[in-house]
């Protein structure tokens, strides 16, 4: 059952992905990847990460790709041309592409023993747990990324303010 | 299985005959306050106007402009209303009571029941937005960027003004915060005996610009917009964004209820003897609950009838520089209050 619904959605979010890049119309491209992270959402579900799956709805589909509708329905962006794409993504981009998809799965089977503890399905960490690691255990790198988000919002301000 | 699904269907019907009939005392309540008497022809007092309406609606030709982009034009009508439908399924409207293990007061007891209703919330932008958009109606376009706008700011708000109360509880599935109201009926309310007020406050501003209603809605403002997003809407398609309207207007005010209102939980907590028939002490905290949503629509249509529209940039300012810096603080001192309680 678990593995059915994680291939569905794991399909889906490939399907999704592929879409996001082929579409020509940018609304259509923002759609496939809120499927793409909606899907997401549920793979997290289904490996008993609850609060993060609802975050990622919350935050990612609800909110970011709210803003990349909006901005892209304001400028009412038309059909993007069809180019061949430039040659350095060509000459570099597959060859990298390969040599990552390689590196992470030699990661992954090299490190088998310490990543089975996720599971499909059959375990939950709660909301209590995660805030037990993110306010106890790892309480400095916590404060520090905040810190960071808040230095990157106060440069936007200034940013967005620099006109008049 | 059976017994569920039989649930699910029950609690959805019941649910869009709620919608059915909150038109009709939306239309008749509106009606009085501006002192006329709203429908009285189909049925004594027109109670079945929303039949005759539901009817005329079904019956429409279901016209497809020229211009629009067709997927998307049909797609944003079936967001709109399956986002507000499926939120009901985490609301519990009773008593946990189970039949054949099967709870008969809610579809889905999950632990992060409130924060899947805001995850809903969020993703039912994308009906209004994107109907907006397909029309290729500049009146649609304008209404859909309106209503993404306020969505996103007052979304902020909403989220906050929660926080309060899930700092009270310690958690956010939905029974433990009813659960947590129930000790001494009216005075271990959130808004009361929790000292949530301020942030019942905010949440009932940021519902009504969540919900597009009046005084916030100037996502579909008749005179300046036509009709905003669904000007290009009709038939089945209209009715649609109709109901999930008034659907989200009536989750609204279940989740108010069930978070600083003690949900099913009796204003008068020990003063009443507890129930000894196991019959009626499962269907008295359903009407308590009912009551207390109807409250919450009465609440809605009278700010309606009484309240003009705010101005655009009123209502930016309202949310960004006065509701958003209030949550905070409704946080920071509730915070602090909990922890000087020590618990």
């Amino acid at each position: 059952m678990y593995l059915l619904l994680f291939f569905i959605f794991g399909g889906l979010c490939a399907a999704g992905a592929l879409n996001l890049l082929l579409q020509s119309h940018p609304i259509n491209s923002a759609l496939s990847l809120i499927v793409v992270m909606s899907s997401l959402a549920v793979l997290y579900l289904l490996l008993g990460a609850e609060f993060l799956a609802a975050a990622q709805v919350i935050v990612y589909s609800g909110a970011i790709m709210v803003l990349f509708t909006f901005v892209i329905m304001l400028l009412n962006a038309g059909k993007e041309e069809r180019t061949h794409g430039s040659k350095a993504a060509y000459i570099v981009g597959v060859p990298g592409v390969a040599v990552l998809v390689c590196l992470l799965s030699f990661i992954f089977l090299s490190q088998k023993s310490h990543l089975s503890n996720a599971r499909l399905g059959d375990y939950l960490v709660t909301t209590s747990d995660l805030s037990a690691v993110l306010f106890r255990d790892l309480l400095l790198p916590f404060e520090v990324t905040s810190v960071l988000i808040l230095v990157a919002i106060l440069g936007a301000v200034a940013l967005a303010r620099r006109g008049n | 299985m059976v017994l569920s699904i039989v649930k699910v269907l029950v609690v959805t019907v019941i649910l869009l005959m709620s919608v059915a009939y909150t038109v009709l005392l939306e239309r008749k309540l509106v009606g009085r306050i501006q002192n006329r008497w709203g429908p009285s022809r189909v049925g004594p007092f027109g109670i079945w106007q929303p039949m005759a309406d539901g009817i005329k609606l079904f019956l429409k030709e279901d016209l497809l402009p020229t211009g629009v982009n067709r997927p998307l034009y049909i797609l944003a009508p079936i967001i709109a209303l399956t986002c507000a439908l499926m939120s009901i399924s985490v609301v519990p409207f009773g008593v946990s009571t189970k039949v054949k293990g099967v709870d008969l007061f809610q579809i889905a007891d999950v632990n992060i029941g409130l924060m899947i209703l805001l995850g809903i919330t969020g993703i039912g932008v994308y009906g209004i937005a994107l109907a907006g958009w397909a029309s290729n109606n500049k009146y649609s376009l304008l209404g859909a960027l309106r209503a993404s706008a306020q969505l996103i700011s007052y979304e902020l708000a909403l989220g906050l003004s929660l926080i309060g109360v899930v700092l009270r509880t310690g958690s956010v599935r939905l029974r433990d915060i009813v659960d947590l109201q129930a000790t001494h009926g009216l005075l271990s309310w959130n808004v009361l005996g929790g000292f949530q007020f301020v942030a019942f406050f905010i949440y009932l501003m940021a519902a009504y610009a969540e919900t597009n209603r009046s005084p916030f809605d100037l996502p579909e403002a008749e005179s300046e917009l036509t009709a905003g997003y669904h000007t290009e809407y009709s038939a089945m398609k209209f009715a649609m964004f109709f109901m999930a309207e008034y659907a989200n207007m009536i989750t609204v005010g279940c989740v108010a209820t069930l978070l600083f209102f003690g949900g099913w939980t009796s204003p008068f907590g020990n003063l009443l003897p507890p129930i000894a028939n196991s019959f009626l002490a499962a269907i008295v905290p359903l009407f308590w609950f009912v009551i207390k949503v109807f409250c919450f629509l009465f609440l809605y249509i009278w700010v309606r009838g009484t309240l003009p529209r705010f101005r655009y940039d009123q209502l930016m300012g309202f949310g960004w520089k006065f509701l958003l810096p209030l949550a905070i603080a409704n946080i920071v001192v509730t915070s602090l209050w909990l922890a000087f309680k020590g618990s």
